[in-house]
């Protein structure tokens, strides 16, 4: 992983951060907050648009290509980039490395538990049976 | 790494005069916590209970239509807007730019008036789309 120029000579010899890497979960925690901004946007800007919040008018939405495609690419990388903020604070505050590991191995399994019920849930509205 | 030993931390929060970009710094967190925590837990139990029927979607409405479930709603379209734009503004720095004390203070203070901006817009078209 580059740690790009913003690296010191010390910093590049010793691959160190707060978070005991290179620069690569800086970059990706930037990467994945810009397509936060526009996968956001359309998430608010989606539901503003809808008539109402009935059941069946969500299930039409998000059965679509057009909710479900960009939903999926949202669950993802907000639980990505959640999981990415969350460590930082942990590396930040746990002082104790065990705890810290152990806590990085908490955030990690909830994260990908928590996407993969909330993408199972979109699966099911997709290709499931139509609304009743 | 010994966190036994006594090794020096800045004093910064003791030393400094707190300030709109302090509060805004902290703010950044405290907003990503809470819509990571809570946030991404609304979302993932509103598409199960899409998913799961008209009863299931009937108790989420439920609990999100009284007055806790509004509370946190507009709370966390708050902490959401308020990161969305404190993270434009850290993107800016991270260019190296805005560090003038004046441009610093003013954008931070910008991101907090930006958010409430945000967040009561977002709700008057809301409650128009829910009717």
């Amino acid at each position: 992983m580059s740690q790009g120029e913003s690296a010191t000579p010390l910093g590049k010899v010793r691959g160190l951060g707060s978070a005991h890497e290179g620069g690569g979960h800086w970059l990706e925690e930037r990467f994945t907050s810009v397509a936060l901004l526009l996968l956001a946007f359309w998430l608010i800007f989606s539901l503003l648009m809808l008539p109402n919040f009935e059941l069946a008018t969500l299930k039409e939405w998000l059965g679509s290509a057009w909710g479900a495609i960009p939903m999926a690419l949202f669950i993802i990388t907000s639980f990505k980039h959640g999981l990415d903020g969350l460590k930082v604070s942990v590396d930040d505050y746990v002082h104790d490395e065990g705890n810290r590991i152990a806590l990085h191995y908490l955030l990690n399994m909830l994260a990908i538990a928590g996407a993969s019920v909330a993408l199972f849930a979109l699966a099911k509205i997709v290709f499931g049976p139509a609304a009743a | 790494m010994n966190s036994k030993a006594e090794r020096p931390l800045s004093p910064h929060l003791t030393i400094w005069k707190w300030g709109p970009h302090m509060t805004v710094s902290i703010l950044h967190r405290v907003t990503g916590g809470a819509i990571t925590v809570a946030g991404l837990a609304v979302l993932a139990w509103w598409l199960v209970s899409i998913a799961g029927g008209e009863a299931a979607y009937a108790d989420f409405a439920k609990v999100a239509q009284s007055p806790a479930g509004m509370i946190v709603l507009v709370g966390l379209t708050w902490a959401f807007w308020q990161h969305l734009f404190s993270g434009l503004r850290h993107l800016v720095l991270d260019t190296g730019a805005g560090y003038e004390l004046k441009v610093n203070r003013f954008w931070a203070i910008m991101t907090l008036v930006g958010s409430l901006t945000a967040t009561a817009i977002t709700w008057y078209l809301l409650i128009g789309v829910g009717k």
